[in-house]
């Protein structure tokens, strides 16, 4: 029975990983809701929430105990089982993407074991963060078809457009940085940015591909429906969008969905361009830390952690400033600038590579 | 043609050129005017705990005042309720008996003033009809409350305390 000869180590790692992992995701996304009230509140002149707790810090558990305890409304005329499926997709597709990142690097124990910190290494890594990611659109369609409303509808079919037009220019994006880096695999694409100058240039990929990481990162935006490309769920036009017929958790999914898509995106922004657990002087650090070599994963995973931090702070700073775009305005810098510019940015790319930086 | 004021602006309607058109120099503009309102003071002001100054002209809640030996000014003459916009007053009058002389400084008071809250728009005209000095408007706010009832305020709500005598309302 070779086949049945199971690493048990191997599982219990995993699942302790992968549960960290979600709790944490959930429970950053909690405090994003609350992060971002604050800074909403901060670049408003305003104080924001800081009645529940220190700071307002309780006001999420506060928020999560009311959408718990409020009444919970399935409309007559919905499709029963595909309006609760809509939710439950949106969440799920959020959180899959979290088992790709690579969260620190590899930790090597007295016994000479090999613990990993990421959920799976698979090779085709990018491409699985593409997949789940078009899925997650389905949450917002099927939950907006199955709401048996004209808003809902209009809503789902926006976001279902919005992410078939800036996947596009996603992918063409991403194309230029995997000619660079020759590996789809997130941890391989870590694993070369190490440091931070290497060799007489900056070795993160940002400084590499700076119009790459502007298109994805514009992408990123339409596709997390995050302001300024928050369409599918414009107040003004469609009143709520997609998520109007839904109430009580079903809502405070859909709510939170959006905030753990947030913290993993930001997580797999940093780790394409921003060199994931990398951090500046790593040598140094390694050199100084050989005694206690769990003191430098744990630096390293900080070091991932802050990037993702400051470019969720990013993403709220973005949406306290810009106005949401108007619908033909969104499709035509999807179609018409971003993907030109991809496509540019690509054979730029690909020429340089081919005579001027010959491998 | 001759304008209204001269706050108009003229629009400029122009193509917009490269550098408005890739829009990103606009957006670092406009983060930089958030990113400095992170900086500036806060408008808010934390209510229970700070409270802003009044007007020295704020009109609250209505009281009802005692002259200097602490008997009622109300002579239930009825010109509050006459000079009120809102209808909010309602009063009955009853005759002063002997004996009654340190509670109402006339032969005539008020048996019932009632003042409904709800109708009353705050706007100080009872206070300057009264030819008695008798009703004041003061600088509390009007409390919330649950039931349409409790914003009925009695005669016991408004008058004030009688500070000759402890105890007695």
């Amino acid at each position: 029975m070779l086949l049945l000869q199971i690493d048990t180590a191997l599982i219990i790692e995993k699942v302790i990983l992968i549960s960290v992992i979600l709790m944490g995701s959930l429970g950053i996304a909690m405090y994003a809701t609350w992060g971002e009230r604050k800074v909403a509140a901060v670049m408003q002149d305003r104080i924001g929430p800081n009645r529940a707790g220190p700071f307002g810090l309780l006001q999420p558990l506060a928020d999560g105990l009311k959408l718990f305890f409020k009444e919970e409304i399935i409309p007559d005329r919905s499709t029963r089982f595909i309006f609760i499926l809509g939710p439950c997709l949106a969440m799920l597709t959020a959180l899959m993407t979290s088992a790709i990142v690579p969260w620190g690097p590899d930790y090597v124990t007295d016994s000479g074991r090999v613990i990993s910190f990421q959920v799976a290494d698979i090779s085709i890594g990018i491409l699985f963060v593409f997949g789940v990611v078009s899925l997650g659109v389905y949450g917002v369609m099927l939950g907006g078809w199955a709401s048996n409303n004209k808003f809902s509808l209009l809503s789902s079919i926006r976001a279902a457009s919005q992410a078939i037009s800036y996947e596009l220019a996603m992918g063409i994006s991403l194309i230029a940085l995997l000619m660079l880096t020759g590996s789809l695999s997130l941890r391989e694409i870590v694993t070369q940015q190490h440091g931070f100058w290497n060799d007489g240039y900056f070795s993160w990929n940002f400084f590499k591909q700076p119009v790459g990481f502007v298109i994805f990162l514009t992408c990123a935006f339409a596709e997390l429906n995050r302001a300024p490309f928050d369409l599918p769920e414009c107040e003004s036009e469609l009143n709520m969008g997609y998520h109007q017929e839904y109430s009580s958790m079903k809502l405070g999914f859909y709510l939170f969905a959006e905030y753990i898509n947030m913290f993993v995106s930001s997580a797999i922004i940093v780790t394409l361009f921003f060199g994931g657990y990398n951090f500046p002087f790593m040598d140094q650090v390694q050199h100084a830390t050989l005694a206690h070599p769990i003191l430098f994963t744990i630096i390293c995973i900080l070091a991932l952690l802050t990037k993702v931090v400051l470019m969720i702070l990013f993403f709220m700073f973005v949406r306290w400033t810009l106005p949401r775009f108007r619908y033909d305005q969104l499709m035509k810098l999807g179609w018409r600038s971003l993907i030109p510019i991809a496509l540019v940015n690509m054979l730029v790319t690909g020429v340089l590579i081919l005579w001027v930086f010959k491998k | 043609m001759q304008k209204l004021t001269n706050r108009a602006v003229q629009i400029d309607r122009s193509p917009m050129t490269f550098g408005e058109r890739i829009y990103l120099p606009s957006l670092a503009k406009g983060l930089g005017i958030t990113l400095g309102h992170i900086f500036k003071k806060k408008a808010t002001t934390s209510y229970p705990e700070e409270k802003r100054p009044f007007s020295p002209v704020f009109r609250g809640l209505h009281i009802l005042n005692r002259d200097e030996n602490g008997a009622e000014r109300c002579t239930a003459c009825g010109l509050c309720a006459l000079a009120c916009p809102a209808e909010a007053i309602t009063m009955e009058a009853a005759e002063r008996k002997p004996g009654e002389e340190h509670l109402y400084r006339e032969e005539k008071y008020a048996a019932k003033y009632e003042i409904n809250m709800l109708r009353c728009i705050f706007c100080g005209y009872c206070e300057e009809a009264c030819p008695k000095d008798a009703i004041y408007l003061t600088e509390t706010i009007m409390p919330s409350n649950y039931t349409r009832a409790s914003f009925i305020y009695k005669k016991d709500d408004l008058l004030i305390p009688d500070t000759k005598k402890q105890g007695s309302k």
